[in-house]
């Protein structure tokens, strides 16, 4: 039981990181129609980049994440935006989607060339020790990875619901059309829901990098688990997602404990098949209906 | 590669007293296949293998075109997919004692049937989610080859993979084999450019114009959608048959996810739906990077950036740059396809 209580808590600090990368994925993929293959690569980036400022500048931790962070959002929220997204969209979905697989390829590669090969230490905010619950032994990171990740999503919640702003983004998001006419700036609104999901990844990966380590190819795993995420929960729905994220990542931890190590990976892999035969919708989705 | 696109050849066919069936595109593959069967004299031992391994996966590229270009579906699974034809031709040949031919139609059939089953609960919802699917798919068949050691070996993965050979000729030569790679890729872009000018391939290429218009002419396109990807996969499989003897030794690092990506890009580089693109896709992905050496893994990240680029400006890719080139060579406007 004891074990059992273990697992669960370090399956819903994993869980925790996929939905905050597939809430991210969702929400531009609304507002935009993008499908951002390289969501995971989002997770990975913004830890190297902070080793990265702090290794080039010098710089103490602090002034090394705020280096890393501001230059991870303004290239891979705005700069994303600005000059993949736009001048692809007119061209259709596909052309994007494989335009966002090519720059998982570059980030992946420009993270190995660039920085390291091997897996580089990443300071933690909390102490790395355990503490002992019911007889389990619970670890502190994962605790804060809980806490600090649905801190991160109520103020979301709250922000897409309860203020001005997120309701404008909600609307952009639902029908952009109507949205216009309304005299909401859409374009402000679309940029606006990259630059969050940079955050989101930025979030992320502050959060994770100290137990994986940052790695160049850490983005593979992460990347995939919110994609299954994401379409467990219900691809148009932030709430979806954050469902989505927990499953995956309760279902990867408890696979892993009591099933096979080495085919860890194949269990949610199992989940996103089963989901898209029974429930494609997800399954906080609703039906989307056909249009002509 | 002159004529990259098959009404630009429309005069040629009338100037010469050819067959009605016969158009640039064919003729551009029968002259490559005729350049290709010399091209090797001189050119050593591993230059002979860079081009062998160029047209192993040009036929790869030219599946994932029939999936991407002409059916408009995203598949991220074709490199796992030439895992799945690699691993079985090897099996069969070294362990079974099948012989090549035989390995190579159950490789195809193989990757045929696994791309049915996984295409069909994808597609029944939205084309879209057959990405997901194959994305997981493809970690799920890496998962195997890396874990199931008493059958693929593992990360040691599986050598001694002979070579065919032809009525009894023995193939084990760089040459000889490069020769039979030029045949089988010869036929396999012949049946598919059969296949595309047959009403079957167009009503296919119809749904990718314009599904919702598609579907009210009485195509049947959910089924259409999944046999383009079941047989652009089964090529797959036929590329991994073809793959596993030219490198004789297969581990299961060529056959990850990010390979299939790489595949996708060499699709959109050389101008997906275009039956030559796959070869000039090719060219810049496998043989390009053999040249520029000194650029590394660099070139991965070169290549990435040259198909954004390209996705930009001409979204048609390298083909579409050549057509529109001929377009303004010979005057004419530039032909919607």
């Amino acid at each position: 039981m004891a074990e059992f209580l273990a697992y669960l808590i370090a399956g819903i600090a994993t869980g925790a990181i996929y939905a905050l990368a597939a809430i991210g994925f969702t929400l531009v993929w609304q507002t935009s129609q993008t499908i951002n293959f390289a969501q995971g690569e989002f997770v990975m980036l913004p830890a190297v980049l902070v080793l990265l400022a702090i290794k080039l500048f010098g710089a103490p931790i602090w002034l090394g994440a705020l280096i890393g962070i501001a230059a991870f959002i303004l290239i891979f929220g705005v700069g994303f935006k600005l000059t993949i997204v736009d001048p692809m969209i007119r061209h259709g979905v596909l052309p994007l989607a494989i335009a966002t697989m090519a720059l998982s390829i570059i980030m992946k590669e420009g993270a190995k060339d660039g920085f390291s090969a091997e897996a580089q230490k990443f300071p933690s905010f909390v102490p790395t020790e355990t503490i002992s619950v019911f007889g389990a032994a619970i670890s502190l990171q994962h605790v804060a990875i809980i806490a600090v990740a649905f801190g991160v999503i109520g103020l979301l919640q709250w922000f897409v619901g309860g203020t001005r702003l997120g309701r404008q983004m909600q609307a952009t998001a639902q029908n952009p059309t109507v949205a216009r006419i309304l005299g909401i700036p859409v374009e402000r609104m679309v940029l606006l829901t990259f630059v969050i999901n940079a955050a989101l990844a930025v979030v992320a990966s502050v959060l994770i990098s100290p137990i994986y380590l940052a790695k160049f190819s850490n983005g593979e795993v992460i990347g995939l688990f919110a994609f299954i995420a994401a379409i467990v929960g219900g691809f148009n729905q932030v709430r979806g997602a954050l469902v989505g994220g927990l499953i995956v990542g309760i279902v990867d931890s408890m696979a892993a404990a009591y099933i096979s190590t080495s085919y860890r990976l194949a269990v949610p892999l199992v989940l996103l098949v089963v989901i898209i035969l029974v429930k494609p919708e997800g399954l906080m989705g609703r039906k989307e209906e056909r249009r002509v | 590669m002159t004529a990259p696109a098959t009404h630009s050849a429309a005069p040629a066919a009338r100037r010469l007293p050819l067959p009605a069936f016969v158009d640039g595109t064919l003729l551009t593959l029968i002259a490559a296949a005729v350049i290709l069967w010399f091209a090797p004299s001189g050119m050593g031992r591993y230059g002979t293998y860079v081009l062998s391994l160029w047209l192993v996966m040009s036929v790869a590229v030219m599946g994932l075109n029939l999936t991407l270009g002409y059916a408009g579906l995203k598949s991220l699974a074709q490199a796992a997919f030439m895992g799945i034809g690699a691993y079985a031709t090897a099996l069969l040949t070294s362990k079974v004692g099948l012989n090549w031919y035989a390995s190579f139609a159950i490789s195809g059939l193989l990757t045929f049937a696994v791309g049915l089953v996984l295409g069909f609960p994808a597609l029944r919802v939205k084309a879209h989610y057959l990405a997901f699917v194959t994305l997981a798919f493809s970690t799920l068949i890496w998962l195997v080859l890396r874990n199931e050691q008493w059958l693929t070996g593992g990360v040691f993965g599986l050598s001694n993979i002979p070579r065919p050979s032809f009525f009894g000729l023995k193939l084990d030569g760089a040459l000889p084999f490069h020769r039979f790679v030029v045949v089988v890729t010869f036929l396999l872009a012949v049946v598919l450019w059969w296949m595309i000018r047959s009403p079957w391939g167009r009503a296919f290429t119809a749904l990718r114009e314009n599904p919702i218009r598609a579907a009210s002419l009485g195509i049947d396109t959910r089924m259409y959608t999944l046999l383009a990807f079941a047989i652009g996969s089964a090529y797959a499989g036929f590329a991994g048959a073809l793959y596993a003897p030219l490198v004789e030794f297969i581990d299961p690092s060529p056959f990850s996810l990010s390979q299939s990506f790489f595949l996708l890009l060499m699709v959109v580089a050389g101008g997906a739906g275009y039956l030559l693109g796959p070869f000039i896709g090719a060219l810049l992905g496998v043989v390009l990077p053999e040249w520029l050496r000194f650029a590394g893994s660099l070139y991965l990240i070169i290549f990435a950036a040259i198909v954004m680029l390209l996705l930009i400006a001409c979204p048609q890719g390298m083909s579409g740059l050549l057509e529109r080139g001929w377009a303004k060579l010979t005057g004419k406007k530039e032909g919607a396809r």
